[in-house]
């Protein structure tokens, strides 16, 4: 029982409406909090492509997400218009991602969760350390905001459309992209890397693809974050974000192109809904994703199709790729 | 030659909290599957609990270290096994891995809400001065904790390999199913892991937080340690985890001064990175049997 | 008749253990060719080096004069040659359809064409051919996870033939398959045979589909080629017959 086409086209012009009159009826604090939605959510696109599409596990987004975020904070502060930083930091994050990838080649699950921590705790030291790049402790302030073909972003309104106008082209982007074979390849080597080799996918390039780009996605968010905060240091890149990016991914739903939505939408927006339990939210918020994931792994979105067509097989899509249906 | 040794002995210390920390979850691994990434929080909470029952409870400090050891072994043992654990365990390693990491906020936030945020100072149960050896200048604590993590280690080693109990686990950790099938009553022995774990942590717990004081964010760069020091020791060996937690506390307290402070925990990083892609079975491992 | 796949020589050992000693056999063009042996008899194991699935203690193999060895398995769909596994090996979350279109799309250009290239990488009409021809309409836009058993068996194996092979390797394709499927698949197979030229080595257990299908048998025993013929040949071979009974 699929929701018929209509309905979904409906729903999802409801929701782009939500997302542009949404900022009209909110003070500047929340409208910084949906930008940070926003560039939440394509960090996530980007991790889920990753875990959720090619099955491989990195705790390293937030390495990347920093990468961005500095490159575009040394880039700005020095009069350079925002552009440059987005071409130099994807390609940055695009090159270093597909070399953590070379990791991934020899082993999996756990251990690529270790070297992904190591890789993302050492980029933690390095921008932390290296006051001569990056101030170290002290953080780079005065982040401007661009001005996108005369149009200034500077007044939180505006950069949140900008927000939004660079999460559609990821999100249009992503969809293309998971739809060309190249999704379809990646989808193969996250169900069956044995039985794709063997129908010629070239598992060891899909592979590095699906680092880079993903990681690339992190830069991306990265260039956005730093003119929204304007001022960052190495502490709000540290292993906390790759943590917390993960999780709105599996909360969300691994490998649903919705997902990540979602899920940013939970960890970003969640702690403001219940910002009434004081200091409470983060210990509801880790409760919940401990219940959510014993009882629904797929997340959300997972839950949502089990409950809409109970009678199909719900296969967890964040499960490690299984030998088929005839394993003893 | 002075700072040597004594350097030797601060790392050897350290390195002995690693060890008791990173041999719980090397345990918990081989018998369940289980990794668990709250397992530096684990290492931070026990020290809460002994402070909770003297402020609470106003009871003494030996009776609160007993307190604290029996509620850790409830909580981070039996509860952690049959309410994180047990209902997800069966989905898969990541949905864990993803569960655990929520546990680990869980506990780092309760503790910050529910006790305090601030650095709280925790009794220690041994003298605090120093001795002279030649003319080096020794922490007693240091040495110590390295004898009471020796003596916990000695002590560990004997129950797993020369009682009944401790062989049955051994077989429950190399092969479940087999274990099973010879009658060996793998939940308990499984729960037995979990409750070593929860000791092995407790104890960790009251020996680094006198040094360290009690914080809720101790458990970041503790169990981060912890997984490093198993897996380059040899994450299928409790030998393992007791070689890198020793060789990671040695090198981490000889890094930070004679190379650089600002980067020592990089050394540990850079470890685990060759270690993990060059042998992943870690320096004194077998090579994984169990495909994963 | 040309050789397509020469096999000189082939061993590989684990450990202590010889699973394959001194295999040499030729493949010709257009034949049916069964792999049969007792259990343990190495039969797995030479596909999985040939396939490059694992490497081979020694000897080489070669298709089309060409050496092979060791090649990755990818490398080796490409050229031109598929195979099945004897546990079910489909994308159980993919329609069949997308199963098929995933099958033979990494066969077409390069990485990047096929990046910039239509979503189906113009292979919806090979596909629907393959559903045609392998009788599964019934079920083309269910997930691959959810069909019958017998079903995601013909999946398997129209997987196999999507980038156009020359030469497949089938696992035990009849294990498992209820008798009607078995009779259906024999009869595809030998259809596809005829009509693309297509070579097959088979493994299999099931005797009477290995006799009616094969033109020609290998019989394998704890890692040798004890013996090599005409199915009437085989069947009343003495060697045969013993290793399967034991002495």
């Amino acid at each position: 029982m699929k929701i018929p086409h209509r309905a979904r086209v409906v729903a999802g012009a409801a929701a782009v409406a939500l997302l542009v009159a949404a900022p009209f009826g909110l003070k500047p604090y929340g409208i910084y909090l949906l930008s940070l939605w926003a560039v939440m959510t394509i960090a996530a696109i980007g991790l889920n492509l990753t875990l959720g599409y090619a099955g491989q596990i990195s705790l390293a987004q937030a390495a990347f997400v920093g990468i961005g975020a500095y490159t575009a904070a040394l880039l700005t502060t020095q009069g350079w218009p925002l552009w440059t930083a987005f071409v130099l930091a994807t390609a940055l994050s695009f090159v270093i991602g597909w070399l953590l990838g070379y990791p991934a080649l020899r082993v999996q699950h756990h251990y690529l969760a270790f070297v992904t921590l190591s890789f993302a705790t050492l980029v933690f030291l390095i921008l932390r350390n290296e006051e001569w790049l990056t101030k170290g402790v002290y953080g780079i302030t005065g982040i401007p905001r661009p001005s996108v073909l005369g149009w200034s972003t500077q007044a939180p309104v505006d950069f949140y459309f900008f927000c939004l106008g660079v999460l559609a082209l990821v999100s249009a982007a992503t969809w293309w992209l998971i739809r060309s074979p190249w999704g379809r390849a990646f989808t193969a080597l996250r169900e069956n890397p044995i039985r794709a080799s063997s129908v010629g996918v070239d598992t060891r390039r899909y592979t590095l693809m699906a680092f880079a780009i993903g990681s690339a996605l992190g830069g991306i968010a990265g260039v956005l974050y730093a003119p929204l905060v304007q001022f960052i240091e190495p502490t709000a890149f540290a292993l906390a974000l790759s943590f917390s990016l993960l999780l709105m991914v599996i909360v969300g739903g691994a490998g649903y192109f919705l997902g990540p939505f979602l899920g940013a939408a939970v960890s970003v927006l969640l702690p403001e809904w219940l910002r009434f339990t004081e200091g409470l939210y983060l210990i509801l918020y880790a409760l919940f994703v401990m219940v959510l994931v014993a009882v629904c792994p797929s997340g959300l979105i997972g839950l949502a199709e089990r409950l809409r067509k109970p009678a199909s097989i719900a296969l967890p899509e964040s499960a490690p790729p299984r030998d088929g249906n005839g394993s003893p | 030659m002075a700072d040597f040794l004594q350097l030797l002995v601060a790392g050897l210390a350290t390195g002995g909290i690693y060890a008791l920390a990173a041999i719980g979850f090397v345990l918990l691994w081989q018998t369940s599957q289980t990794i668990n990434f709250a397992q530096g929080e684990f290492v931070m909470v026990p020290a809460f609990f002994v402070l909770a029952a003297m402020k609470l409870g106003g009871v003494s400090f030996p009776v609160a270290m007993l307190i604290g050891l029996a509620v850790s072994l409830l909580v981070l043992g039996l509860l952690f096994k049959r309410l994180v654990v047990d209902p997800v365990i069966r989905h898969g390693v990541l949905p864990l891995v993803i569960s655990t990491i929520a546990l680990a906020i869980f506990l780092k936030e309760a503790v910050k809400e529910f006790y305090a945020a601030d650095a709280q100072p925790f009794p220690a149960a041994w003298a605090t001065t120093n001795l002279a050896i030649g003319s080096a200048v020794v922490s007693a604590q240091n040495l110590v904790i390295i004898l009471v993590a020796v003596v916990a280690v000695g002590l560990l080693q004997y129950f797993l390999n020369a009682t009944r109990t401790g062989r049955r686990m051994q077989a429950t950790a190399q092969n479940p199913g087999l274990a099973r099938i010879l009658g060996i009553p793998v939940e308990r022995m499984i729960l037995y892991t979990f409750l070593i774990n929860a000791a092995l942590v407790a104890l960790a717990s009251f020996l680094v937080s006198p040094i360290y004081l009690a914080k809720f964010t101790n458990g970041e760069t503790l169990g981060l340690v912890a997984f490093v020091a198993a897996i380059v020791g040899g994450f299928n060996q409790v030998r393992g985890a007791i070689v890198g937690g020793l060789l990671l506390g040695v090198i981490d307290n000889f890094v930070a001064a004679y190379l650089s402070a600002q980067y020592r925990a990089a050394i540990p990083l850079f470890l685990l990175i060759v270690v993990i892609l060059v042998r992943p079975q870690g320096l004194v491992g077998r090579a994984e049997e169990r495909t994963v | 008749m040309a050789a397509i796949l020469e096999v000189r020589n082939l061993a590989k050992s684990f450990g202590g253990i010889n699973a394959v000693t001194d295999v040499s056999f030729d493949v010709y063009e257009g034949e049916i060719l069964g792999l049969i042996g007792p259990n343990g008899s190495g039969k797995s194991t030479l596909f999985n080096c040939i396939l490059g699935q694992l490497a081979p203690s020694a000897g080489e193999v070669r298709v089309d004069g060409r050496p092979i060895t060791g090649m990755r398995p990818c490398d080796l769909n490409r050229l031109g040659i598929g195979r099945t596994f004897q546990l079910l090996q489909v994308f159980p979350q993919l329609s069949v359809r997308e199963n098929l279109i995933l099958a033979g799309q990494e066969h077409l250009g390069s990485m990047w064409s096929r990046l910039a290239g239509p979503r189906d990488a113009g292979l919806t009409a090979a596909a629907n051919r393959m559903i045609e021809f392998f009788r599964l309409s019934a079920v083309v836009e269910e997930r691959a996870g959810a069909l019958s058993y017998g079903q995601q068996k013909l999946l398997d194996v129209a997987m196999a033939f999507m980038a156009g092979p020359r030469l497949v390797l089938l696992d035990e394709p009849a294990g498992g398959v209820n008798p009607t499927m078995l009779a259906g698949l024999r009869e595809r197979l030998r259809a596809i045979n005829a009509a693309e030229k297509a070579t097959f080595v088979v493994i299999e257990h099931n005797m009477e589909f290995v006799m009616s299908l094969c033109t020609r048998i290998l019989v394998l025993a704890e890692g040798r080629i004890i013996a090599e013929g005409a199915p009437e040949a085989i069947r009343g071979n003495r060697d045969v017959i013993e290793a399967y009974l034991g002495r």
